[in-house]
This record gives C-alpha cells, structure tokens and sequence, in this order.
C-alpha cells in the first residue's frame, strides 16, 4: 500500500468529477494526501499539471499525473489489482457495457444537465429532454439490479454516482426538475441504496457547500452573458 | 471461431469503423462485414445500436458492443492471446494511451468538423490554429508514449496509434481540399514520421482508404445537404 506522500489528488471538496476519484480511492482502501485547488483562480500547480484541460480531478502517483476521472478510475483499478475492491468487472463484454454507460453518462446526461442549467429558450428545452431520455435510459439498465456493479457497487455506480447527490442541487439552483421517483423507481431504488454504502455516505460534500458552488456558477454564466452585451 | 460468430457492421469511409477493422486484422479474427449504406440506418443497425444508432457495432454471437475505442479494448481483451496487446501493461502508459484517445475524440477531430462547416475565413483561420497546437500537443506525447520507437505503442502498433492513425486519410483529404498543411514537418516531425510508417503498414493499408476516395465522399455528403437545405 501506498504512503501517503507517493500518492496525491488535487480536486475540490464539491467537486462531482473528484468524489469519483475519493471513492475509488476510499474503497481500495488507499491512502493519499488532498489538495485543494481553487478553481476560480487557477493555480500555477493545476496548470502545471493539467495544460491540457485545467481542471480537477489530477492524480499524482509517485510523480506521474493521470488526468480526467475515468481514467484515473480505470489506472487506480489497474495499479492496485490483486487483493483490493475490484472496480471494473472481470469479464470483458460487463467491462465494456460499465465504460458505455459512463461514457452515456458523461455525455448524453451530463451535457444536458449543463444545457438544461445554464441555457435559456430552446437549448434548455432540449437540454431537459436529454437529461429525461438519459434517465429512461438508465432506468431500463438498472431495472432487477441492486447495483450497476451488480450486489456491490463498482466503476458504473462511481461514474453514475453523481447524479444519486449532485443532481437534485443542479435542479434546484437551475430551477427545472426532471428526476421523478414514480417515473423511475428502479433508479430511484438505486440512488437510495447508492447513497447508504457507508464509503459513499461518510464521503459527500455537505448540501449548502454544492448548492453554494452552483449558485455561484449561474452568477459567473449571468455575469458573463451581460458582460458580452 | 465461426465467421458468423463476429460481426461488424460498419461503413468503409468512417475512421471509427476502420479503427476496428484494423483491430480485428492485427488479432486475426475473422467476422462477416456488413456495410451500412449511408444515410440509411438498418434495422440491425438501429436494433443493436438504440442509443447512438451509429456506427461501428461488433456483434459478439449475439451481444453487441458500441464506441470504437470501447470495442478496440473489446477485442484486445478478448481474443489477448492473439499477437501483442494493444494497451501498455504498464497502468500509467495505459493511461497516457487511454488519456490522450479520449483527447482525441472529445477535443481534437472535433475541430476538423467544425473546420468542415466553417464559413469565414477567420473562423477557419482561428480553427487551424486550434487544430495545429492540437497536433503539437500529440507530438509531445507520441515522443513521451514511443520512448524512441515506431509507435505510440512501442515496436508494434498500439490502441493510441489506432486512435489517432484512423482519422490520418481524413486529415490527408482536409489537407488536399484546403491547401493547408495540418501535419507540417517543421512543427510535428515525429507524427510526420510516425503518419507515413502507419499508413503503409501491412494490416493498415488495406484499411484505411485514399484520401482521394473520402474527398469524393465528403463533395457528396456536402452536395447532399445543399439539396436538403434548397428544398425547404
């Protein structure tokens, strides 16, 4: 096992994306040092190691950075394999099913999350219809299952985890609501049980935290719009 | 393995689809190519693919699998015993593949589409800029990924190679129909170098097709949507 000055993550306490990487982390059982990186003023260490994108999460192993969350999951899951909480399922096709759905995920529901929450008239409009169509989606995956992982939760439940906590705040603060326990209940299901795993409830950014990110978040986009006119 | 076992259905111009024939040739499995006609999409198509309704989808006896570069893994997994893996052992080079594939896909040939449909001169002038930093950003890391050998992979042809040599007829044609170098010597010698080994590699030539063909493609896709557009 790792010591904890071998093995670093730069995120932010709110941040969705870098819960991924602590709850991969927590679950492994892996030890490492937090950094917090202020966003709004990016830090020369953020641009240093992430030129790239300029975002969090960052994983610092021994020197080395890996960047974006689902490659970081999938490097954690690799570099710590035998004896540890496996992540990825063994077979290949269930391998490949859990990195679609993240990747959905990541696009089909979240991109219309983001449009849903910052747009206005049209591109908000179809931004809600994708996030539901996302979430129709997800209710047939989950349909007769505890888990995505299956009796215990794995990558799926990571990448999707997000949307079990972050996502009532996204709609709140963006003022549309989508998620519906009737329309849904298999997902529902799932985001209750999800969010009573004990490494998942003991590692989640109080409420008034996210909500306060995301209010300032349409502050900035607000700001931003009327600056250009 | 039966023939019929393996199916891929797929269409000869997209660098997507070619990322799994590729694949498929370098681990020698044999599988029934279904073309699909374009813009039509079949009901196997549709059926296999509810979500995306694109192409590529392997089908695997019965299960299909979607996303080229979620299928590339597929079938390095599966048929692992089948020539060398296409994905470092090494967790971090892994990484690295996995990191600048995604880059790839979700940041880079993006901005060769919009370059596609981009009017104005400055609008395409700013996009070739963008496309080019782009580029030097994958020379770094093909000098990083190679550590001095053919490859991103190392001595054989890797998934970051596949990833990024598919789309190499496409920037050929881009290329040819813009008079711009994207892949210039002077800024990206290495991907310059690396460009012309992958594409007269043995299993890749017989994949990827000639620019020439795609800018036929390309005139008619375009031809169509000016049709489409007029008759409204």
């Amino acid at each position: 096992m790792s010591g904890t000055r071998d093995l670093k993550l730069l995120g932010t306490k709110e941040s969705l994306f870098t819960h991924r990487v602590v709850w991969a982390l927590k679950l492994k059982g892996i030890e490492y040092e937090f950094i917090e990186v202020d966003l709004l003023n990016k830090s020369p260490l953020l641009l240093e190691l992430n030129p790239v994108h300029k975002k969090v999460p960052v994983l610092v192993h021994a020197g080395k950075t890996i960047c974006e969350s689902l490659v970081i999951l999938e490097y954690i899951d690799e570099n710590w394999k035998d004896g540890y909480y496996p992540l990825l399922p063994q077979d290949p096709l269930a391998k490949a099913y859990a990195r679609f759905w993240a990747k959905f995920v990541d696009e089909k529901f979240y991109q219309g999350a983001t449009a849903a929450f910052f747009s206005t008239g049209e591109n908000r409009a179809k931004g809600i219809e994708s996030v539901a169509e996302a979430l129709q989606v997800l209710e047939g995956e989950i349909q007769g299952k505890k888990f995505f992982g299956g009796e215990t939760i794995g990558f799926l439940d990571i990448a999707v985890g997000w949307i079990a906590y972050w996502f009532q705040f996204v709609e709140e603060v963006g003022d549309f609501k989508v998620m519906n326990s009737t329309k849904y209940p298999s997902f529902d299901s799932w985001t209750k049980q999800f969010l009573q795993v004990s490494i998942i409830k003991e590692n989640l950014p109080p409420p008034e935290a996210v909500r306060c990110v995301f209010v300032g978040f349409k502050n900035m986009a607000f700001q931003a719009k009327n600056a250009e006119n | 393995m039966a023939t019929s076992d393996v199916k891929l259905l797929g269409a000869w111009p997209s660098p997507y689809v070619n990322r799994v024939q590729i694949v498929l040739k370098l681990k020698s499995v044999d599988y029934e190519y279904m073309e699909q006609s374009f813009p039509g999409k079949s009901e196997l198509l549709l059926k296999s693919n509810p979500v995306y309704k694109k192409i590529p989808v392997l089908i695997h006896g019965d299960k299909p699998i979607c996303e080229s570069l979620i299928i590339v893994q597929y079938i390095d997994e599966v048929w692992n015993k089948n020539g060398p893996s296409l994905l470092p052992s090494d967790p971090y080079d892994c990484a690295m593949a996995r990191f600048w594939a995604a880059y790839i896909d979700d940041k880079w040939f993006p901005i060769m589409g919009e370059l596609r449909k981009a009017q104005e001169e400055e609008a395409k002038a700013t996009l070739i800029k963008q496309a080019a930093e782009g580029l030097v950003l994958l020379e770094e890391a093909f000098l990083k990924c190679s550590k001095g050998k053919d490859y991103f992979g190392g001595e054989s042809i890797g998934y970051l190679d596949i990833a990024l040599g598919s789309f190499l007829g496409w920037i050929k044609a881009g290329e040819i129909m813009s008079g711009v170098k994207l892949l210039d010597e002077t800024k990206t010698p290495g991907l310059v170098q690396w460009a012309q080994r992958f594409c007269s590699n043995d299993v890749v030539k017989d994949v990827l097709p000639e620019p020439e063909k795609l800018i036929e493609v390309l005139k008619m896709i375009q031809a169509r949507l000016k049709a489409a557009a007029t008759s409204t």
